[in-house]
């Protein structure tokens, strides 16, 4: 038996805990198991695992599987509310694909909740909602299984921030999200995801999209902690003049892996994506972007461009990059590019000649770089916070 | 050499230096004292711009020969922050784009590292505003270009507008200009040049690098020089510059002059 496989039986041991509660939620779980039980933790063989090795996923030893509850900065107009509010909750998991999907499938296997945020018909909701989970990190690693449902009648408008951090430095967790996010005509959704766990933490989210017709969608990932990170994020655009951004920021230092899997499923005409990622890596971490865009016959008018430059600050930092394109329609623009670079010596050279240290002209042209994603976030305070974690991060990466 | 009460600010002897393993500069003695404004011209590729990153300490080129001697110090043994700290500024010819950083946190972090080398308190937000609004109004600057990333998006004009700025802020003891002046129309050069002068004192030099003579009529020089392939082939006072605009560089290429006693 590989420690793969070993993961995976203790695994399956705690689904078969959570497979003994009964409720609304309890055929899902069936779902997740069965799925999870066929596919197992995934190993490197596999196309959409071939850079991210979960073994150190596989070496802790966890100790139990719960669903956290985060603290909540509620909106007016939007309905924030359980899964377990049979009455008003929709069916779970109709956007994920289980099969596909193997930590989807544990997360599945071991849900006791869900949140739902649902914007009702017409009604706009300016201000971010936030969702902040702190985890808490031990000696026997817990599975955190945030699972969010999101639903934007039509016409609508709602932004959300979900935030995940650790309350201490050190200590593994695992955090397994699921996020389903249902755009409805003329609705507006936006995004964003921050992960600045600790440097111990695995995390893993899945997040599935669908757009109906002139729905709007934008997703901010950040992530600036974590062991290993693996997010997955699938768009499926299946209204006509359906739009959706995807903006990514990832910084990698020490022994971190980022892994960022995008999949734009164009399935009707006159669709535009615009997908940005950009990744800062130092040390000895490994970033990862595969980003499929598929446009599918007939999705005919289809824009959709895709860009992924990142930033090597060492040389043992590594980037495997795959934008990847599938046309099935021909009158359709698509644009696609990755880069991998250095600092510029010459803005580096400009800013020391007005006397600033190298060290600081280097801090300095990284969190420039960063600046495009880190800019556009949602709230004031956030943004701060959020510039100030990067370049601290940055700086300390710099000293190590 | 004539004698001088001044001490000399800058003193290069037989400087030689390559870009990319070519010789550019093939044995440059240059000698400024504070107060003076000095003046280099030349043909292209003659080695003019090298001069100017050599001294600000551009890592590209690499220095084979000779010393330079700021206020008595090694100034090739300084890093580019260290001569900006100790006063020495350059103004580039092509002022580089950094995106994502805004002109008013780059400028306000330049001069703090300045004044905390001088032993003076950092300025805050506020005060730095002040005074950066006090110098723009010098060099006719718009106040939204404080807000936008270091040069990006800015007109030709705006990007060395934004170099002056820079001197002006942080009043170096040595100013070098790399064709601050190239491609820039009459009101703009006017308005870079009364910048200059702005900040024209006694205890302040210059080192103005340009192509043109039509920069000398707004800066006045005290010396001309005039490099050629590598090398300073003559050197004079303010009229040397018309003389070279009437006869084109090809007269010093051609017939070179008696040497001069510039220095």
């Amino acid at each position: 038996m590989s420690a793969l496989e070993r993961a995976t039986a203790r695994l399956l041991a705690l689904c078969d805990g959570a497979a003994q509660r009964s409720g609304a939620l309890a055929p899902l779980r069936r779902a997740g198991r069965e799925a999870f039980a066929a596919s197992g933790l995934p190993d490197t063989h596999r196309e959409e695992w071939r850079y991210t090795s979960l073994a150190p996923l596989a070496a802790l030893d966890f100790a139990s599987a719960s669903s956290p509850s985060p603290r909540v900065v509620a909106q007016a107009g939007a309905e924030i509310f359980s899964a377990s509010d049979v009455a008003r909750a929709p069916a779970l998991g109709d956007g994920i694909d289980l099969k596909q999907h193997p930590l989807a499938a544990l997360a599945t296997a071991l849900l006791d909740d869900a949140i739902v945020v649902r914007a009702p018909r017409g009604v706009a909701v300016e201000a971010p909602i936030e969702l902040t989970y702190v985890s808490a990190p031990a000696e026997r690693a817990e599975i955190s299984l945030p699972r969010l449902r999101v639903e934007a009648e039509r016409s609508s408008s709602l932004r959300l921030v979900v935030d995940h951090s650790s309350a201490q430095p050190h200590g593994a967790h695992f955090t397994n999200a699921i996020i389903e996010v249902v755009v409805g005509e003329n609705a507006s959704v936006e995004l964003t995801l921050v992960q600045r766990e600790n440097d111990e933490t695995f995390h893993a989210s899945n997040t599935a999209v669908r757009l109906a017709r002139d729905a709007r969608f934008t997703s901010r990932v950040v992530t600036l902690g974590g062991r290993l990170t693996r997010n997955d994020l699938a768009l499926v655009l299946a209204g006509e003049g359906a739009e959706c951004t995807l903006a990514g920021l990832y910084l990698g230092s020490g022994e971190r892996l980022v892994d960022n899997h995008s999949l734009v499923d164009h399935a009707v005409p006159h669709g535009v994506s615009r997908q940005l990622y950009k990744g800062v890596l130092g040390g000895g971490s490994q970033g990862v972007f595969r980003g499929r865009v598929i446009v599918r016959p007939g999705a005919q008018k289809t824009d959709a461009a895709q860009s992924n430059p990142n930033l090597l600050l060492s040389d043992g930092a590594e980037i495997d990059s795959k934008p990847q394109l599938e046309i099935w329609a021909d009158d359709v623009k698509c644009a696609h590019g990755s880069a991998i670079g250095r600092l510029d010596e010459n803005a580096l050279f400009y800013l020391r000649s007005r006397a600033i240290a190298e060290r600081d002209a280097r801090a300095l042209l990284t969190q420039g770089f960063a600046a495009e994603i880190l800019n556009a976030l949602p709230s004031d305070a956030l943004r701060e916070e959020l510039l100030a974690e990067f370049a601290q991060r940055v700086a300390a990466e710099a000293r190590s | 050499m004539s004698v001088h009460e001044k001490k000399a600010l800058l003193e290069i002897r037989g400087l030689e230096a390559r870009a990319a393993g070519k010789p550019i500069l093939r044995g440059i003695d240059l000698t400024i004292r504070p107060g003076e404004v000095h003046a280099v011209m030349g043909p292209n590729g003659s080695g003019k711009s090298t001069l100017a990153g050599v001294l600000a300490g551009r890592p590209s080129f690499e220095v084979t020969a000779g010393f330079v001697h700021f206020d008595g110090r090694d100034l090739l043994e300084l890093m580019p922050e260290e001569r900006a700290r100790e006063g020495l500024f350059l103004a580039f010819q092509y002022p580089v784009e950094i995106p994502g950083v805004t002109n008013n946190y780059f400028l306000k972090a330049a001069l703090n590292a300045v004044r905390e080398h001088r032993g003076q308190d950092t300025l805050d937000a506020m005060d730095f505003l002040a005074l950066s609004r006090e110098k723009m109004k010098i060099v006719g600057m718009k106040p939204e270009l404080m807000s936008r990333a270091v040069n990006e998006g800015f007109s030709g004009g705006e990007k060395k507008r934004n170099e002056v700025l820079q001197m002006l802020l942080l009043e170096p003891r040595l100013a070098i200009l790399d064709e601050t002046d190239s491609g820039l129309d009459i009101d703009a050069l006017r308005v870079v040049a009364s910048g200059v002068n702005h900040l024209r004192s006694a205890g302040r030099a210059m080192l103005v690098i340009t192509h043109y003579q039509r920069l000398l009529d707004y800066i006045v020089p005290d010396f001309v020089h005039v490099l050629a392939e590598g090398r300073i082939a003559h050197s004079g006072g303010k009229e040397l510059a018309l003389e070279l605009e009437a006869k084109g560089y090809g007269w010093i290429e051609k017939e070179p002059p008696a040497a001069g006693e510039a220095q």
